[in-house]
């Protein structure tokens, strides 16, 4: 092997730095699901009834089902007995509190994170839900976001205080019954962020949820739902980080977001869940299931999101394209190094005249990872003049990983114009060598081969976490040239 | 500035370079010739570091120092440049972010403050100029859909920026229509200086009648086999190489 090639491999062994443990008593349930389980979550968060029995209707339709073995992944079979559904910090309770109720570990846990809780701390310009295991322990700027009408709270609370919004718009968008994992989470979804803007609105700042798995053997199933009423703007990101542990940990979330005539919403991700370490033990599956409803006409939904942890990840952010010139887009970054896999793509589905999508794709694979992009362009009859244009390319870093595409297109009105474009590189030592030759060290090459890659994507980032990103996205992929 | 003696180099389990002495002073320009495969270009990604080749012998000393004990990124950052035969692209990264990248890495090893955009925009600016590039070829990213001729003409702008103590331009010719090379002779002959060494590697006598070398070496069989001044050149051009290859052959039998 040559010195280059070991350079760049000792660069891309870096640690995993969200890897640490809050030392917080935590209450959890005896592992396993069944109905006395989901009625127990449901008491603990003082559910209306008529959630109660939609948990219910989804536990028996799960029962019915089989998990989907078409993805490109591979893992040994899940226990669903043997882990746990609702884990929460001692003492906590439901509801509103202030800053000074919260257990200090965990306020000290979000500041490591780099999310302090804390007024004079914040991001300025940054509105966050602190989701811990199974329950929201903190939302910053609600009262604010309340002037203007915009509901920003724990799901929790907008079941107990909203039950009309989340009666009419929970599981329109992805019903209990449409896939294995979604049916899952409606059965046992523990916490997850609200939002509702209300018509004309435009949300002054960042609305955001952290994620933060801690409890061992615990699953998280978190479920968000976004409203964006006539004309509305919201701009919304979402962090996930998780210890290091040597045993897999399942995390099956649901996120269903609505847009409304003239309303926009851009959903960004920056997923850092712990990805197992560099012989592939441990590491979070992540089953997760995206969608966006664009029902009125002209309305936009925007998905953009940098995956970068996880030991398995299944997503498929998609848009129902269903208002006259609707928007439906997709701007991707997914990177696998060590044993990684990643299973991710999108679907866009044309329903309405005029409408239009945008895919842009960008997959690294490094070490040992497999990458896999999964899209498809759907345009039905009354889908009159629509439009998709789709982008996706493969970086491959070494030799032993893998890129693969699967695009698939089903095109039923002749009026449709739709553009499929794909590549497939690798960074070569020819590109590291140009550059260490003009001065520049092999770590500075590959973050600015890569950052050149990916560039399209991340600057859909809002502006406080594009940064962030790019860091984030160079330490992913430390160790990994070769 | 420079002095190779006696190096052996191998590429995998073939000896390329089989005992290469050479020695270059700071001010001077050295045309190396020679057939393909005579180890021209391996002797250039050898000074520069490229670890595809291996050294099984001898040495390069450079400013009095041992350069096989420095890494690709410190030689460069110690003066040493190669214009590379195949630009490489790098998708996505802007010519101009890549070449403040490399000068601000350089000038932190010299312990020089590092340029803001608006000093760098200058300094460019000026050697574009001078260079008679187009300038919109800086916001285009690094060497991506360049034309053959534009690829080293950007070479030739990294080394106007970058300022090299030793630069060694590898075939930087090849590929030229008549306009592009004598924009690349230009741009070469405006960077010596006495305080700068040029080895020069091509394979035709062309780019010489623009650049006039101080010495030329004549490369065969992984060894120089003769040396002279630009006159050699002229003599190349009119006998071709053939008489090397029956010389090369010759000693490789009295080797055997």
């Amino acid at each position: 092997m040559s010195t280059a090639t070991q350079d760049i491999q000792a660069f891309t062994q870096q640690e995993y730095k969200y890897g640490f443990e809050t030392p917080v008593e935590t209450e959890t349930f005896p592992p396993g699901l069944n109905e006395d389980i989901i009625r127990e979550i449901s008491a603990r968060k003082r559910e209306p009834k008529f959630l109660l029995e939609w948990r219910l209707k989804a536990y028996r339709h799960w029962l019915t089902m089989k998990e989907p073995t078409w993805a490109n992944v591979k893992y040994p079979p899940i226990d669903y007995q043997k882990i746990v559904y609702f884990a929460a910090p001692k003492g906590w309770k439901k509801g509103p509190k202030s800053i000074e109720e919260i257990d200090p570990e965990l306020l000290r846990t979000y500041e490591k994170l780099g999310i302090p809780l804390h007024e004079r701390e914040r991001l300025a310009g940054v509105a966050v839900d602190a989701v811990f295991d199974s329950v929201s322990v903190a939302t910053t700027l609600q009262e604010k976001l309340s002037e203007l009408g915009i509901i920003f709270c724990s799901f929790s609370e907008a079941a107990e205080k909203y039950p009309e919004l989340v009666e009419r718009y929970l599981g329109s968008v992805v019903p209990y019954t449409d896939n294995f994992f979604a049916a899952l989470n409606s059965a046992v979804f523990s916490d997850g962020s609200f939002c509702y803007v209300p018509k004309g609105v435009r949300c002054p700042v960042e609305l955001s949820t952290y994620f933060r798995i801690n409890a061992r053997n615990t699953g998280q199933f978190e479920r968000t739902l976004i409203i964006a009423d006539e004309g509305a703007y919201v701009s919304y990101l979402e962090g996930c980080t998780a210890p290091i542990r040597d045993s897999n940990q399942l995390h099956a979330a649901v996120v269903e977001l609505v847009a409304h005539d003239y309303a926009t919403i851009k959903y960004s991700t920056v997923q850092n869940w712990y990805p197992g370490d560099k012989q592939g033990r441990g590491g979070i599956y992540n089953f997760v299931t995206k969608r966006g409803k664009c029902l009125g006409k002209y309305s936009k939904i925007s998905w953009t999101q940098l995956e970068t942890g996880s030991a398995i990840t299944w997503k498929y952010p998609s848009c129902l394209l269903i208002g006259e010139g609707s928007v439906g887009e997709f701007y991707s970054v997914a990177v696998t190094n060590n044993y990684q896999q990643a299973d991710t793509g999108t679907k866009m589905i044309h329903i309405g005249p005029n409408t239009r999508s945008t895919i842009v794709s960008k997959g690294i694979s490094a070490g040992h990872g497999q990458n896999t992009y999964r899209g498809m362009v759907k345009i039905l009859p009354g889908a009159e003049n629509a439009r998709n244009y789709s982008q996706c390319d493969s970086m491959l870093i070494g030799n032993e990983c893998g890129a693969h595409t699967f695009p698939y297109l089903e095109v039923k009105n002749p009026t449709a114009r739709v553009e499929h474009e794909a590549s497939v590189s690798r960074i070569g030592e020819d590109q590291i060598f140009y550059c260490r030759q003009r001065g520049i060290s092999t770590e500075d090459a590959v973050s600015m081969i890569v950052s050149g890659f990916t560039r399209q994507v991340l600057q859909e980032l809002p502006m406080e976490f594009a940064v962030e990103a790019q860091r984030l996205l160079s330490v992913s992929l430390e160790g990994s040239v070769g | 500035m420079l002095e190779i003696r006696n190096l052996h180099a191998k590429a995998g389990e073939k000896l390329i370079l089989r005992g290469v002495n050479l020695k270059v002073g700071a001010g001077e320009v050295h045309a190396i010739m020679g057939p393909n495969g005579s180890g021209k270009s391996t002797l250039a990604q050898v000074i520069a570091g490229r670890d595809l080749y291996e050294v099984t012998e001898g040495e390069i000393l450079y400013e009095g120092r041992n350069l096989l004990e420095l890494s690709p990124e410190e030689r460069a950052r110690e003066g040493i440049f190669l214009a590379f035969q195949y630009p490489v692209e790098i998708p996505g990264v802007s010519n101009l972010y890549f070449l403040r990248t490399a000068l601000n890495a350089i000038r932190k090893h010299r312990g020089l403050e590092e340029l803001d955009v608006m000093d760098f925009m200058e300094l460019v600016r000026e050697r574009v100029k001078l260079l008679g590039m187009n300038e919109a070829l800086l916001e285009r990213p690094v060497n991506e859909g360049f034309s053959g001729g534009e690829k080293k003409r950007n070479e030739i702008l990294q080394m106007a920026v970058l300022e090299p103590r030793l630069a060694i331009l590898d075939e930087t010719d090849s590929g030229l229509d008549i306009d592009a090379l004598k924009a690349v002779a230009a741009g070469i002959n405006a960077m010596r200086s006495p305080e700068r060494a040029m080895i020069v590697v091509t394979h035709y006598q062309r780019l010489l009648e623009y650049v006039e070398p101080d010495f030329v070496h004549v490369m065969a069989d992984g060894r120089i086999v003769r040396s002279g001044d630009k006159e050699l050149a002229r003599e190349l051009e009119r006998q071709g190489y053939a008489w090397l290859e029956e010389e090369a052959a010759l000693a490789q039998e009295n080797r055997s």
